[in-house]
Parts: C-alpha cells; structure tokens; sequence
C-alpha cells in the first residue's frame, strides 16, 4: 500500500491517519458480487440482538459503567476482550487463512495525538448519549426513532473532522 | 426457550458473542472489527464534497455498511419481539442519584425524560442528542476508533495505540459523568 503515496512530509503524515482506519489499509484482491457482503449483515442481526438483550445499547447502563456502580459493562467489554485475544492469538499460531484462502493481516495502528484528544471527545459524548456508534444504531432499530437526530449529528461530528482534519493536532 | 432468550443476557455470553466477532470477520473476509468507520463511509458516499478524507472508493468498505445494516435488524427483532417489557434493573446508588435528577423511567432502555420527541426542542434536547452525536462522531473519527475499532479489536491485537485511546475514551466519560451531566440533567 505504502509505494501508492507520494513521499512528501503531508503524505506520509496522511498515510499514519489512514492507517488508523484500518479498514482501508486491508484490502483484498479479491472481488466479489455484492450479495458476499450478506455475511457480514448475518452476523450484525446477531451482533444487534446481543446489543439490545445484553443492555449495552442502554443510557443507564452506561451511567453506571462511568459511575463505576455496575460490573456489568466492565464485564461484557472485558470477555469480549479476552475471547478476542484468544482468537486473534490462535489465527497467528495456526497461519489461519480466510475462507477464500487468503492470508489473514492485521495492520498496525500507529499512535497519534488524536487517540487522546479525539478519545476524550468521543467519551464525552458517550456519556450523554449512552451511545458509541454501533449502539446508536441498535437504539434506532430497537424502536427509539427519535435517536436518528443523534446518527445524523455524528455523521456531521464525522463529516466536520474530515473538513477540519489539516489543521487539528495529531 | 423462547422464555430464556427474553430474559435480559448475562454479560460473559454478550461479552463472548462480541469477542467472537474479531475471528468472524477476520476468516470470512480479512477485516479488522470498527463500526465508526461507517460514518466515514457513508459521508465518503453521501457528501465527499472534495474533502481529501473522503476521497476514496467506500464502495470496497461497504461490507461495514452492511454489518451496521444488520445490527439495525437485529436491533428492531430483539426490540420488538424478544423483550419481556420488564424495567432495566439499575444499580442502586445509580437509580437514587438518577432520581434525585428527575430520572425516574426505567421501564425501557432509554429515559424517556431525555430522549423522546417532546425533549428534541428543548435546551437540554439540543445537547442530548445534537452535541452529544456530535461529540460521539468527531471524536470517534478523530480518535481513529470506537469502542469495537480501539476497545475490542485493537486490544484483541494488543495494539497499545488502542489503549490509549480506550483510556482516553474512559477519561472523557468519567469527566462527563462526574462533572458535567450533573448540570445537563438539571436543565
């Protein structure tokens, strides 16, 4: 990926800011037609339903994770982490490969100063809205329509980054 | 069964459930777990508006359109069908301190008294949804990561960048909860 940039201070400076979207750094060769990506939907209707059974898409379970009254958020983030761990650890160990039998990579996240200071925004609001973004959207969908004024505020937080991006501390 | 499942879930069967979506997504497609990165997507889709940010192809990113599709459904099945309607069962010093803040409805998993359509135009409407969606996607897309992106898939791959950004999440929610929402709750 790293050859595609021009090596000018900006550009390599741009590439530590892709790169912390991983999600655009890791692309496969392959291509696919569009019904692939129901796999995806499949295992976000589970991911939803666990979102809303579980509570993790409650303001008030949020308030007692931040007030520190309640283990239960600390609980399911913390297995979550490990059960991860696990996985990533056994995929490494085994050289698994996808079901298309490509080689599985995790790039790197490098550090930047915005996973302190974005990382601080992002909290804030998640204290108010008892939301980060995947249960903003299982909010919406559980049947508090109202919250899609609070989707269309965080695309615009999104939107305005990218417009401010140049010219905020990294 | 059916029973079973309506109950609220314990955390260690969600926490494995969502841990178990690191393996899932990297197996059948080579793709790291973040959800914030659909906002992304969908202003690299809706309005690029010659911003360098958005100026790629999302349409190779859409698989993460389609995950958030799903969790909407999955959402709206749970929300609909899978409730028994029994209230959230809060903490205790968390329901008094609510309490003492006029926060008394936990018969569903949002306060009605801050988020429904009658708060929407109020002053403490503005920032509940309006500031607080935005802080929620600048400083996701700022950090580079939400809770799945930093919290979850990067600590799974034991990037400390990611912890960083997962204590600073904590940071900015302890200040908000401690210092702040005791005055927002009281507007």
């Amino acid at each position: 990926m790293q050859h595609t940039f021009q090596h000018t201070p900006a550009a390599i400076s741009d590439l530590g800011v892709r790169e912390l979207d991983s999600m655009c750094v890791n692309e496969s060769e392959l291509k696919h037609p569009w019904w692939y990506n129901l796999k995806y939907s499949a295992w976000g209707i589970l991911f939803g339903i666990v979102f809303v059974k579980a509570e993790i898409v409650s303001w008030f379970r949020i308030q007692e994770m931040f007030r520190f009254e309640s283990f239960h958020m600390y609980g399911v983030i913390g297995t979550a982490v490990v059960v991860g761990a696990l996985s990533v650890l056994l995929i490494k160990r085994l050289k698994a490969r996808t079901i298309y039998g490509e080689e599985i990579h995790i790039p790197d996240k490098t550090f930047n100063k915005g996973q302190i200071y974005g990382g601080i925004t992002f909290g804030l609001g998640w204290a108010i809205t008892g939301a980060c973004p995947g249960p903003l959207f299982a909010q919406i969908g559980a049947g508090f329509p109202v919250i899609f004024v609070t989707f269309l505020s965080a695309w615009a937080g999104t939107w305005v980054y990218g417009l401010l991006r140049e010219q905020l501390p990294h | 069964m059916l029973d079973l499942i309506k109950q609220p879930w314990p955390w260690y069967l969600a926490g494995a459930l969502i841990g178990l979506t690191v393996p899932y997504l990297l197996l059948v497609g080579n793709k790291t777990f973040g959800i914030s990165s659909s906002l992304r997507h969908l202003c690299a889709a809706c309005m690029p508006a010659n911003i360098k940010f958005f100026q790629y192809d999302w349409r190779k990113e859409s698989w993460n359109l389609f995950f958030v599709g799903g969790i909407i459904v999955g959402a709206f099945i749970a929300g609909h069908f899978l409730m028994t309607g029994a209230p959230v069962e809060l903490a205790k010093p968390t329901a008094e301190y609510l309490t003492s803040k006029g926060i008394t409805d936990n018969s569903s998993l949002l306060p009605p008294e801050l988020f429904s359509w009658e708060q929407l135009f109020t002053i403490r409407g503005l920032i509940f949804f309006v500031v607080g969606g935005f802080l929620v996607g600048f400083g996701t897309r700022y950090a580079g990561g939400c809770t799945s992106g930093h919290a979850i898939m990067g600590l799974s791959s034991l990037q400390w960048p990611s912890l960083i950004a997962t204590i600073s999440f904590m940071v900015g929610g302890i200040i908000m909860t401690w210092f702040i929402l005791p005055y927002l709750l009281t507007l």
